[in-house]
């Protein structure tokens, strides 16, 4: 299977906190990929550096191949008047940083941590906007149908203003506004936060549908360690903004190290 | 107050005045709702519309006689609107948009900057004498019964309903107006969708020019053109807008009305005299924000963590 996303050598900081130090990851099209680690790990860091919502310090990230971010600073690029007086044939050649929208426009959506969803938006606008970069009506038609059909409490609740939604209706919804612009790479950020089992059951449920069916990689970022490794086909486990461990989600599942600090076992 | 006909005719001022002020408060509450800035150089935007809407007419008008005059006062207009669209977009991206990561108040004494050059520019280019802007039409006026209704009021009462629904239809409806609605809830997720949010804001900061400069066009009727034009009614505007709950357009449109209303009203019935007239709005203002701090139909903002 070829190479969808890589993660190379990435590190990311917040003013002097270091969250992410030199992470490689790499996502195989068609997987499920998970990242577990403690609160404050620099899962949700690592998840915004892949859309382009925190700049690298250094290393890059590719998709497709593509370059999508890298250390613009390094390059002087940064700097209006630099770029200015650069030698034009130079600028021609260096790749900047993406966009975050340019991102989604190459196929990755985020579910982001905490759902975000528009709360005063209905849930059928809030299908409309994660459409928003899809021209076809018809389309768009056909995937709000399917998506009502695969999470019918949506197609019940389409007229209502998402805020008066319950947690685990807000991240179905959350999850079905990312799938309306047919992604190839999802993420998701903790879509198990905050709810009840039997409902996170029902959306990793889900998730793997979406993977298997619709041929969308995933990428999935959880504190919820069982739930994750049990979906996953790959693992890694971060501390402290480092990838401390690497495996195969079976082998991950039983490690005596994974097992101690986050199956409580 | 003597009668009926007084009250209506109170009414129908009081309506064209606050229809005014409702579609200048309409630029500042949108440019707020998504950056969580006052442009403070939105009066002086209007002014220069109104500028250029009059060179534009005066230029075009010519011999022309009845309703051509008035085909050539609204071609004027979307002129007028047009060139403060273009130049709110260029403030924007200017004097603000390197601001944005900034602290709060960079962009706020920026947008006072703006706010001085323009108006220091028009008084330097056009002189600080007003400029008459003349009727397209003959405005004496019409008596329904007891109430007399000028032309002019008609004409500023239709504009601003017409712009009025027409925006209403357009953020509530269309593609672009829902991704505003998404821009203005949550920029970052807004970019998540694929939204190019400084394609975005322009676009915010166009409309609310164009609607500033709507508004300053046609009370240039009745107070002329002159570089300091904007000041004061942009500063009553902005009022309303925080009086209506900044941030929320519906609340722009009602606060707007509404202090046009009670500025009416207040002279004629309450006997304030008319040289406080001013002074009403900013009392109004105080007491708003003492009782009801988020406005009339804002929402209490939470703290994002
Ligand atoms: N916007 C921010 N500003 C400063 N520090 C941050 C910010 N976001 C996260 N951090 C810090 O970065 C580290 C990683 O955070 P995060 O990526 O949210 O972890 P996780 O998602 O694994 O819980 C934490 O120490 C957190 O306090
Ligand atoms: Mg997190």
């Amino acid at each position: 299977m070829s190479e969808l996303l890589s993660i190379d050598h990435i590190s990311v900081s917040y003013g002097n906190i270091q969250a992410l130090r030199d992470v490689s990851i790499h996502v195989r099209e068609g997987e499920i990929v998970c990242l577990i680690g403690a609160n404050g790990a620099g899962k949700s860091t690592l998840l915004k550096a892949i859309v382009g919502l925190e700049p690298l310090v250094s290393g890059s990230i590719a998709y497709k191949g593509e370059v999508i971010a890298r250390n613009d600073h390094a390059f002087g690029s940064h700097n209006p008047l630099l770029r200015f007086f650069k030698n034009p044939k130079h600028a021609a050649q260096d790749t900047r940083s993406l966009r975050t929208d340019e991102i989604a426009s190459r196929g990755i959506a985020l579910v982001p941590e905490g759902r975000r969803v528009f709360a005063d938006l209905t849930v059928e606008e809030n299908l409309d906007m994660g459409a928003f970069l899809i021209d076809d009506d018809a389309f768009i038609a056909k995937k709000k149908k399917e998506m009502y059909e695969f999470f019918p409490i949506l197609g019940m609740r389409r007229k209502q203003k998402t805020r008066s939604l319950s947690g685990g209706e807000q991240q179905m919804m959350a999850i079905a506004r990312a799938l309306m612009s047919a992604p190839k790479l999802l993420l998701l950020d903790e879509p198990g936060l905050g709810l009840a089992p039997l409902i996170i059951q029902d959306i990793f449920e889900k998730i793997e549908i979406i993977n298997k069916e619709d041929n969308v990689t995933v990428f999935l970022v959880e504190q919820n360690a069982r739930m994750a490794l049990r979906t996953s086909d790959e693992g890694h486990v971060m501390e402290n903004g480092r990838i401390v461990l690497s495996d195969t989600s079976e082998q991950l599942l039983e490690n005596e190290k994974v097992k101690a600090a986050y199956l409580g076992e | 107050m003597g009668s009926w006909a007084e009250f209506f005719q109170h009414l129908m001022n009081g309506l064209t005045l606050g229809g005014i002020y409702a579609l200048i408060a309409l630029g500042y509450t949108m440019v707020y709702g998504i950056l969580k800035f006052i442009n403070f150089a939105h009066g002086d935007i209007l002014m220069m519309g109104s500028y250029i809407g009059l060179f534009v007419y005066n230029a075009i008008r010519g011999e022309l006689l009845g309703f051509w005059t008035i085909i050539a006062f609204f071609l004027s207009m979307l002129v007028g609107m047009m060139f403060s669209a273009i130049l709110g977009m260029a403030i924007e991206k200017i004097a603000y948009k390197p601001l944005r990561k900034a602290t709060r108040l960079a962009p706020l004494l920026s947008a006072i900057g703006v706010s001085f050059i323009l108006s220091n520019l028009a008084a330097w280019m056009w002189g600080t004498k007003s400029k008459k802007l003349e009727y397209p039409f003959d405005n004496s006026p019409i008596h329904l019964g007891d109430i007399a209704v000028t032309p002019h009021q008609i004409m500023i009462l239709v504009v601003v309903v017409v712009m009025m629904v027409a925006l209403k239809l357009f953020i509530d409806r269309s593609r672009l107006g829902k991704a505003m609605r998404a821009t203005s809830l949550d920029q970052d997720t807004a970019k998540l969708m694929g939204i190019k949010v400084d394609r975005i804001i322009a676009i915010t900061f166009a409309i609310g020019s164009a609607l500033a400069a709507t508004a300053g066009f046609l009370i240039a009727l009745e107070i002329k053109v002159y570089p300091s034009m904007g000041t004061m009614t942009g500063l009553k505007a902005f009022v309303a807008a925080v009086v209506g709950g900044i941030g929320n357009i519906s609340g722009a449109m009602v606060g707007g009305i509404l202090l046009g209303l009670i500025e009416t009203f207040g002279v004629a019935l309450l006997g304030i005299p008319y040289a406080l007239r001013d002074t009403i709005a900013f009392i109004i203002l105080i007491i708003i924000l003492l009782v009801k701090p988020e406005g009339l139909l804002g929402k209490a903002e939470k703290e994002k963590v």
